[in-house]
């Protein structure tokens, strides 16, 4: 355990040493985040309150999903990323020889990169959209403390699902196409093109049911109120479900990659 | 029982290659390494040398334990690695010439740190590791520079500071020397020889630079097509390779081949003359020798090559 705080504060250094890029970054989420709210106040504008969302529900959600691109890495990138780079360089073969496992020290090192993109890139956009628009809050110090408590869970969905497209490098050497694939579906089921509580019937139970509603949409009902009481629990065990799925599956081919490195020599 | 115990290992890989005009692709195995057997026994140095894909690099994953044997045995410390990585890896410590085992984006302290975690080393025994190796790495003033701005030469320090943190018994080397300039070489040479005699650390060193071997190893693997061709003293592959020593010798006048006991006269040219001599064979009596009889101006000794004696066993192995 001291060895994976160690690995997250590293990371969470590493990321922490390129402030420009960070500062870049957050102004690229700002200037997207306002171009979003302008067409979100059109359609809230003629459908006031599309999927159960007032105008500030809407609005609010814009900026969350500014908060959450990096920190929960919708897009991609990270610390399965690097895994990629390494399966690629041979440099994972460090990696297999060391006495820790895989996908241990490589959460450990999303975790810690997440928790420097929520501090940044996560809050000073939120804090942007906050002054310019009139935003809502959680209204009491358990919500926020639920809220936060998502975060890492959704951070973990993506990490192991972003995992499961890296590893497809030790067979294919090449994962950008896996990588765009998951990108893309992420994009959608995620909720950051448009909030999943408009989407109609069939297809909003479809992405309410996939592992991409945590990254954006369950923790912003958490946020916005309308997840409450009992709900909370079930959007917990929801996550939690699809981290345990998705992390038994990343370890299931990861020992198949080894036995593939190591027994039939990559 | 050695430390390290190699039985007929053999270790061949299928790849799969399309056919020239068929479109399907056709599996061949290819061998890797094969019919090694050899022992190193604890405080040893050895040099395992061969030219590039003789099958050094498959035989030191093998080692370590991040490859199985296609056939064969190892004992690496009592224990099989393939099967037992993890537990080995506490006590045996790798270095990749071109690969790195630190932290890019981090100052090299960082490293350190973690390596310290990660083999659960004593956090006092560490302290007194890391105080030693920077000191006889001369990395104390790079510990807050991150190691992407560090030469490789400073990198490979770093790299083999990480790998000894642990206190390993075994440090395998694959190609330490790779792209260092001469007094790198030259310093890191010295550091090895220091750490085998006083931690008695058993040292096993694939390269390609044969000074390094010349420098470090009293005893020699070389591989050629992952067949082994010869196993044994620096000296005795000298004599097996053919090699000799050659006095040159410059006399006052002209004279007819020269004629001393345990030298034979290669080349006569003007008043210079070539003598040569087994490699492992003294120059004194023939120098002393030569005195006694001959009127010399000057005179001088070339060592034999071993790159050529080594391309002599190579050009002399079945070529499989």
């Amino acid at each position: 355990m001291p060895l994976h705080v160690a690995v997250a504060t590293r990371a969470f250094k590493r990321y922490s040493t390129y402030v420009g890029a960070t500062l870049a970054g957050i102004f690229t989420n700002c200037v997207f985040g306002v171009i979003i709210c302008f067409v979100y106040l059109e359609v809230w504008g003629s459908n006031p309150d599309a999927g159960g969302y007032d105008v500030t529900d809407a609005l609010t959600y814009v900026w969350l999903g500014q908060a959450m691109i990096m920190t929960v890495a919708v897009w991609g990138g990270g610390s399965p990323d690097d895994l990629a780079e390494r399966i690629r360089s041979g440099d994972v073969a460090i990696d297999f020889y060391r006495p820790v496992g895989i996908l241990g020290w490589y959460l450990a090192a999303d975790l810690g990169r997440a928790a420097y993109h929520l501090l940044t890139r996560g809050l000073a956009p939120t804090v942007i959209g906050g002054l310019l628009f009139d935003l809502r809050y959680p209204d009491g110090v358990g919500t926020w403390l639920v809220f936060l408590a998502a975060i890492p869970v959704a951070v973990t969905v993506s990490f192991a699902l972003r995992m499961l497209a890296s590893l497809t490098a030790f067979w294919l050497l090449d994962d950008v196409g896996p990588r765009m694939l998951l990108g893309f579906v992420a994009l959608f089921f995620s909720g950051l093109t448009v909030p999943l509580v408009i989407l109609p019937g069939m297809l909003r139970d479809l992405a309410f049911a996939l592992p991409w509603a945590t990254f954006l949409q369950v923790p912003a009902d958490i946020w916005l109120g309308k997840t409450t009481g009992w709900e909370i629990v079930e959007g917990f065990a929801f996550m939690s479900g699809w981290a345990v799925v998705l992390l038994g599956l990343c370890s299931l081919v990861l020992r198949r990659a080894e036995r593939r490195v190591v027994v039939q020599g990559g | 029982m050695s430390l390290i115990e190699v039985t007929d290992l053999r270790r061949t890989f299928t790849v799969r290659r399309r056919a020239e005009g068929s479109r399907r692709k056709q599996r061949t195995e290819v061998v890797a390494v094969q019919d090694l057997t050899f022992g190193i026994d604890a405080g040893e140095m050895v040099g395992y040398i061969g030219p590039n894909g003789a099958g050094k690099s498959t035989t030191i994953k093998m080692l370590t334990g991040i490859l199985v044997p296609t056939s064969g045995r190892i004992s690496v410390a009592g224990v099989d690695p393939s099967r037992n990585r993890t537990t080995l890896a506490r006590r045996i410590g790798v270095v990749f010439g071109q690969r790195t085992s630190l932290w890019w984006d981090l100052p090299l302290r960082d490293s350190f740190d973690l390596l310290q975690k990660i083999y659960r080393t004593d956090p006092a025994r560490h302290r007194t590791n890391l105080a030693e190796f920077l000191e006889l790495l001369d990395l104390g003033e790079l510990l807050d520079t991150p190691v992407r701005q560090l030469s490789l030469g400073q990198r490979m320090r770093g790299d083999i500071a990480a790998a000894l943190l642990h206190d390993p018994e075994i440090l395998y080397l694959d190609e330490p020397t790779i792209g260092l300039d001469v007094v790198s070489k030259g310093r890191l040479r010295e550091f090895l020889r220091a750490l085998n005699r006083e931690r008695g650390t058993t040292l096993m060193l694939t390269t390609h630079d044969l000074q390094d071997i010349e420098a470090l190893c009293r005893r020699v693997i070389v591989i050629d097509h992952g067949t082994q061709v010869y196993d044994g003293t620096l000296a005795g592959l000298h004599e097996r390779g053919g090699s000799h020593r050659t006095v040159v010798v410059d006399l006052v006048d002209e004279a007819p081949p020269i004629s001393v006991a345990g030298a034979v006269t290669r080349r006569v040219e003007g008043p210079r003359q070539w003598l040569s001599l087994p490699a492992g064979a003294s120059a004194a009596p023939v120098v002393a020798a030569l005195a006694a009889s001959y009127d010399v101006a000057d005179l001088s000794i070339q060592e034999p090559d071993i790159e050529d004696v080594i391309r002599e066993l190579y050009s002399r192995a079945p070529s499989g």
